[in-house]
């Protein structure tokens, strides 16, 4: 490691990994949005009004919690949980969303796709739309709109037209090909907001740089509630927004671990999951390199996960470079181990999370015990569970 | 000299224009694929663009993402695919023969390996859509070498800076997207396509080839009057797919089909 982590370069490598690797009618639009993005992530102006709205319209900061029955419970360190589920529309995604639909107004684009797997970006994407007056197409995997249908409500009664994506294996890869095929269609009109640090360069970047709010904020504020960093910061990885999020403004600190949590499904050894950077290898898919989920001939291997959220062969190429240069561990968490976490925090916090985040605080619950209590770690509540009531029910065979 | 520069050498000499059918590898079933081959020659094909089946199509429209999933449940990858290019060659040693389809494969089988598997079976391009040129310089290298061509595509807002860019990196032949979108798509306009022609061809010397929307005889030959090829994909592939129970027949009307399209753009 040296002293200043300053990655990616100025084509979008981390490394090997990242990079442009799209259709040649996207790259006048990649160049666009890059210069875009270059200019306006410097400009005070912008920068204000980001903040203004994430202050005034997502509600941030949101609290960091110390989760203290859990903590005692497990009886290790102590558990701080960044509350990215109280953020308007109930996850993370809107940081990132509130901040590529400045840009497009910026840009002068009328209309605004996106692609969707549980829902909350989707739904997060319908509600800046809505508030800008702008068009917006959510491409969401048919298996998806069938296990997320509240959130499929939710984007319709904000305007959104939500297109079920029924090709290849109807989850979220599947919408991102989608969303591909019409930005390529409609690429003059047209700002693509991708909700996850994956895609061709700038987006990795760019997406990292927006949701990094949660990192500064949860290094502020751990450092005025306990007078010091913390030891392991710990989120979900899908695409590896939340977690990239958190992890960026500690990077430099050396002395924080970060852990990155993948959908291990039914067991990495079943190989019914969705862990690329535990079980997979590089390639490229969707725009840049990095680690997937494929088969010897460079198929794309169907991904399984309880949590439509992590359902992604692939992982933003930032988190490929961080597990190869080792400053962030990746681990992963089972269908059924997400579930315990999922039913401890509710029953011990009195906090519903997200199937997505309950990896994370499942392996926090492991973590937690082998350290001792005068240690911190973060985890990242990356949003609630109100959307996973149906799946839950459906898995625990309960009925109302 | 690379068979692709010769042949379109050839057409030149004769004052013809290269017909350049595209199929995606394995479909509807892998035994169809190499007599297919054959027989698109005898309809006059020029050059063949043999699609590579792939799982996450994004660059293709519906006709072209059924067809590789059609051959993906035959298990038809990149290696199979190399397997019917070897098979095609056994009695073919004139027709060039490209490679189309997306990155991944090749990433997987690793650059150097796919190039010398390429070498193997004689291929004599690669065109990889998710490839540009930016990112290009270690395959175009190795592909190179072994005396095989990268061709990279073209697109309708691609710059005068880019197409130098392409002349400079790519060989054989440049393949002009005629619109903005997926295979298949909708609407192309000869006119605007004419037009973008002779920009591209201020930049490159490269022999251009047209594709994406032609549907008909009557495109094709619009389009023959300025460009150095015409490209023909999703068309032929909606005749496999009206007859997946007769395939038989999906093979006589794809050579009906071409034989009209030379006819027409040899006019």
């Amino acid at each position: 490691m040296t002293d200043h982590y300053d990655m990616p370069d100025a084509r979008g490598h981390f490394g090997p990994y990242g990079g442009i690797f799209v259709a040649e009618t996207l790259m006048p639009a990649i160049t666009e949005l890059n210069q875009a993005y270059q200019r306006y992530l410097q400009d005070p102006e912008f920068i204000a009004e980001l903040d203004a709205d994430l202050r005034d319209y997502v509600g941030r900061p949101s609290p960091l919690y110390h989760a203290q029955r859990w903590s005692q419970a497990l009886g290790g360190a102590q558990i701080y949980l960044k509350r990215e589920d109280l953020n308007h529309t109930g996850a993370h995604k809107v940081n990132n969303t509130v901040g590529q639909a400045l840009l497009a107004k910026r840009m002068g684009k009328t209309r605004i796709i996106a692609e969707t797997g549980a829902g909350q970006h989707g739904v997060a994407t319908a509600t800046v739309a809505a508030r800008l007056g702008l068009e917006c197409v959510v491409y969401m995997g048919a298996v998806d709109v069938a296990r997320q249908a509240l959130n499929v409500y939710r984007m319709k009664l904000l305007g959104a037209t939500v297109v079920a994506v029924e090709s290849g294996s109807k989850t979220l890869k599947d919408a991102l090909n989608e969303a591909l095929r019409d930005w390529v269609t409609h690429i003059d009109d047209t700002f693509y907001i991708i909700g996850t640090v994956a895609g061709p360069h700038p987006y990795p970047a760019m997406v990292r740089d927006f949701q990094a709010v949660i990192g500064r904020e949860a290094k502020q504020q751990c450092l005025a509630q306990t007078g010091r960093l913390p030891d392991a910061l710990v989120a979900c990885v899908g695409g590896g927004s939340n977690a990239i999020g958190l992890f960026y403004p500690f990077i430099d600190d050396e002395s924080v671990k970060f852990y990155g949590v993948e959908a291990a499904g039914d067991g990495i050894a079943t190989g019914r999951h969705s862990a690329p950077l535990s079980a997979g290898r590089p390639g490229v898919l969707h725009g840049n390199r990095t680690y997937l989920m494929a088969d010897d001939d460079g198929e794309i291997i169907e991904t399984h996960s309880i949590s439509a959220g992590l359902d992604y062969p692939g992982v933003g190429p930032e988190h490929a470079w961080l597990k190869d240069i080792g400053r962030a561990d990746y681990v992963s968490i089972t269908d059924d181990e997400a579930l315990q976490g999922f039913h401890a925090l509710t029953r011990m916090e009195g906090i519903i999370p997200a199937l997505e985040s309950s990896h994370a605080l499942a392996y926090a619950a492991k973590l937690a015990p082998t350290l001792g209590k005068d240690r911190i770690i973060v985890v990242n509540l990356s949003g609630r569970g109100d959307k996973d009531m149906h799946t839950i029910m459906q898995r625990e065979g309960i009925r109302l | 000299m690379s068979r692709l520069d010769h042949t379109f050498a050839q057409l030149k000499t004769s004052g013809r224009k290269a017909l350049i059918p595209f199929i995606t590898a394995g479909d509807p079933e892998p035994g169809f694929t190499v007599p297919m081959l054959h027989d698109m020659v005898k309809a006059g094909a020029d050059i063949i663009e043999l699609g590579v089946p792939f799982s996450d199509p994004m660059a293709d429209g519906p006709v072209i993402q059924r067809a590789s999933e059609r051959a993906l449940a035959h298990r038809v990858g990149l290696r199979k695919t190399l397997a019917m290019a070897t098979e095609f060659r056994k009695t073919n040693q004139t027709t060039p023969l490209v490679l189309m389809g997306y990155l991944n494969p090749i990433e997987i089988m690793g650059y150097e390996d796919f190039a010398n598997a390429a070498q193997r079976a004689d291929i004599d391009g690669v065109l990889t859509v998710d490839l540009p040129p930016e990112e290009s310089a270690e395959c175009v290298a190795l592909l190179r070498a072994r005396g095989i061509d990268q061709i990279f595509l073209l697109a309708p807002n691609t710059s005068a800076e880019r197409v130098r860019k392409m002349d400079e990196v790519g060989s054989g032949y440049l393949y002009y997207v005629s619109l903005k979108g997926v295979t298949g798509a909708g609407h192309l306009d000869t006119r605007d396509v004419a037009e973008k022609l002779a920009l591209i061809r201020q930049n490159t010397a490269l022999p251009v080839g047209v594709g994406f929307g032609v549907k008909d005889a009557e495109t094709a030959e619009t389009l023959a009057g300025f460009a150095d090829g015409v490209v023909i994909g999703s068309a032929l592939i909606s005749k496999i797919e009206a007859h997946l129970d007769d395939p038989g027949r999906a093979r006589s009307e794809i050579i009906t089909l071409l034989a009209s399209i030379r006819h027409a753009i040899d006019r």
